[in-house]
């Protein structure tokens, strides 16, 4: 009998919170506008605070509301800036926009001790590891935000440039002033 | 179809110095002095890159297969000389950065030992499916530069049923020659190969265009294409770029390539003279690619010459071959002075691309000196592709790609007309080649980006799927408990008791 009337009254009270949540979700709802999920939806999101704010919500609300400059977002780089600038209209000098220096973490596997910290912390999955095992991390996933260098206890991650291949290799904008040129078709007198 | 006479059909082009009298005018030379070592890049191709079927210590004999083609888009490499695979490493690329590439180090023995591939008396009796197999075993891709696999090309074209097979001999590029010196000697070779493409593509019309800066190359391959009605040879005028295939089609045919099509879809396919070469030694006498002719030019060179060089030979065995005057080299440059990458140095090997390695004094290198833009608007007149050079330019130096893109960068084709005739001396063309490179990392960012939103969304779904199991057990577990504590202290009946704690289990198990 105890057991029953346990059962029907908490089951009673979670659908009464549930509908009670259900009404405040549809009348207390903080309206979005359009405007700023466009620019959410073109930031990062991987909340990671360089911008000077607390996360890409914030950034985006500042950018949405004229307070902030289309290049905020130093991991966005000057692309970012670019679609940002058209989004809101903005005109935009580009020049001395520091491209991102893209970095990923490695692990060092002779001090790597598998306390799973840095797999737990990750926001995009790219740590590969299991209680005890060294870990890895995958870096075509790695956005390189730095968050498991920070919880590392034996600071066996570390950022590394991505490593120039033939792959990626890319020519590099010629400097103005006295051009130092290095390339074909200006070979010719 | 073809009407040939009208000269306004040439949009654009230059017309640089040749620079060419120094070696067009002397036999190729074919006794090359055979490298000790032959440093062989897997790439040498656009596509995928070859994989090594021989072990370091293994002995190879010439024309041996090194590594064969992986996938639709690729091509083989081949032994060059016969002796002792040393290592498959990486070594510095024939590219302008030097960076490594995946090679095959191959210790040659000095005895030059054919492996040839089988072949038949007559290849008009193969079927064209085969000649394109054998084309393709043959490691044969496009020696005028592009480097695309040629058996790629010749299917292409005969499932596209195209009607004209243009052969490219216009090497509108100053300093070279090579071409120029395979059509003067080499004749009747090429007009074979040609009638064997035709064959492997089932169509019946040939063009070889070639400059009107080489009347001997003209003269030989009239004479060698005479009693073949398929093939015409004609002159096109001298200008650079007269080789780009879209200028090519559209002088000889008037149709103009739709942007982002290939040229067979409007039933024409380019060929270089080099690669109807090529065809013919791998069909007629079972060749693979495994030499190409190359020009050795510019001022520092002393003795100026075309080789016959195996390919994999360092670029400093031809140089000191042909004798470099070393302090007088100001900039090293594989292919052709215009579109041609300057090398870092000469440790490198010469490729299936390289149709010529000059070694450029200082006073035939422009002047680099870059004054503003005075909007003389040459740039606009000179390209070939109809672009506004000097407005992508400003666009590309504030960083503005996408407003470079939308005013046709893509459609630039790195001629280097712009930079070749800008008074300014402003780099036009490095800006364009910067700006497509970081056009093609600005997407492969932006997929990245994508992909980050996704791994982040997954893992937010993943931690609230775990938060709800969580308060799915705890309120399980809390009812469990509420009901097992009433129970104990109401309930003595232990036999009730019992029967209570299985049901919880049951429960439990349940969740
Ligand atoms: S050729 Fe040079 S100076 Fe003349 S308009 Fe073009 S960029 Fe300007
Ligand atoms: S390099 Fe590009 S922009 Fe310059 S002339 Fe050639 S196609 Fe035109």
């Amino acid at each position: 009998m105890y057991v029953l009337a346990a059962i029907v009254s908490l089951t009673l009270l979670g659908l009464l919170l549930g509908f009670l949540l259900g009404l405040a979700g549809k009348y207390l709802k903080v309206e979005s506008s359009p405007l700023l999920d466009a620019i959410e939806a073109l930031l990062p999101g991987s909340q990671c605070g360089q911008c000077g704010f607390i996360g890409c919500k914030p950034a985006a609300e500042a950018l949405a509301n004229g307070n902030a400059p289309a290049t905020i977002c130093p991991p966005g780089g000057s692309a970012l800036a670019e679609q940002l600038a058209l989004l809101l209209g903005l005109d935009l000098d580009l020049s001395d926009v520091k491209e991102p220096e893209l970095l990923v973490a490695r692990v060092s596997e002779a001090t790597c001790t598998g306390c799973t910290r840095c797999f737990k912390v990750c926001p995009t999955d790219a740590i590969v590891g299991a209680p005890k095992q060294i870990h890895a991390v995958v870096a075509d996933a790695c956005i390189g935000c730095k968050k498991c260098i920070d919880v590392c206890p034996t600071e066996c991650l570390q950022m590394h440039a991505i490593e120039v291949t033939l792959r990626n290799w890319r020519w590099t904008k010629p400097v103005t002033a006295k051009a130092e040129v290095n390339t074909m078709g200006e070979a010719l007198c | 179809m073809l009407s040939f006479f009208n000269p306004l059909r040439i949009r654009g082009g230059v017309h640089p110095e040749a620079h060419k009298t120094a070696t067009a005018n002397l036999p190729i030379v074919t006794d090359f002095p055979l490298p000790k070592k032959l440093y062989i890049p897997l790439q040498q191709h656009v596509g995928k890159p070859a994989e090594p079927l021989i072990r370091v210590g293994d002995k190879v004999l010439k024309g041996q297969l090194l590594a064969y083609s992986q996938g639709m888009i690729s091509a083989p490499v081949h032994a060059p000389s016969s002796g002792t695979i040393l290592d498959v490493n990486d070594y510095p690329a024939p590219h302008p950065s030097a960076l490594p590439i995946r090679m095959i180090v191959l210790e040659t023995d000095g005895q030059d030992t054919w492996m040839l591939a089988p072949t038949v008396n007559d290849p008009f009796q193969l079927t064209p499916e085969d000649i394109s197999l054998r084309v393709g075993a043959a490691g044969i891709v496009g020696l005028g530069g592009a480097t695309f696999p040629t058996a790629v090309k010749l299917n292409m074209g005969r499932e596209a049923h195209i009607d004209l097979l243009i052969i490219n001999g216009s090497e509108c590029e100053p300093y070279l020659s090579c071409d120029d010196r395979q059509m003067q000697e080499r004749a009747e070779h090429i007009i074979d190969g040609v009638r064997i493409m035709l064959h492997s593509m089932t169509t019946t019309n040939a063009v070889v265009a070639i400059e009107d800066n080489k009347p001997l190359a003209f003269l030989a391959m009239q004479k060698a294409a005479q009693s073949f009605a398929a093939i015409t040879v004609m002159q096109i005028p001298t200008r650079y770029p007269m080789g780009w295939d879209r200028q090519l089609i559209k002088y000889l045919t008037g149709k103009e390539v739709p942007v982002g099509s290939r040229s067979s879809e409007i039933g024409v396919t380019i060929h270089n003279v080099s690669t109807a070469l090529a065809v013919h030694k791998a069909i007629r006498y079972g060749q693979p690619l495994v030499s190409r002719v190359v020009t050795v030019s510019g001022g520092a060179i002393l003795r100026p010459l075309n080789i016959e060089v195996p390919l994999g030979t360092l670029i400093a065995e031809l140089f000191t071959f042909c004798e470099v005057k070393t302090d007088a080299v100001a900039r090293i440059i594989m292919g052709g002075p215009m579109m041609g990458d300057a090398l870092p140095h000469v440790n490198l090997p010469t490729v299936k691309a390289t149709s010529g390695v000059l070694a450029l004094t200082q006073s035939e290198l422009k002047n680099t000196e870059e004054h503003p833009c005075i909007r003389c608007a040459s740039c606009i007149s000179v390209c070939p592709a109809g672009l506004r050079p000097l407005d992508m330019a400003n666009n590309i130096r504030m960083n503005q790609l996408d407003a470079a893109v939308d005013i046709g960068l893509k459609d630039c084709i790195s001629c280097g007309c712009c930079s070749y005739i800008c008074p300014s001396n402003i780099p036009l063309v490095q800006y364009f080649k910067y700006a497509a490179g970081e056009v093609a990392a600005r997407q492969q960012a932006q997929h990245k980006s994508e992909q980050t939103k996704r791994l982040i969304d997954a893992r937010a779904a993943r931690f609230k799927r775990i938060a709800d199991q969580q308060a799915a057990e705890e309120q399980v577990r809390l009812a469990a408990k509420a009901a097992r504590s009433h129970q104990l202290t109401t309930d003595s009946d232990t036999s009730t008791i019992l029967g209570s704690r299985l049901a919880q289990q049951s429960e439990v198990d349940a969740h």
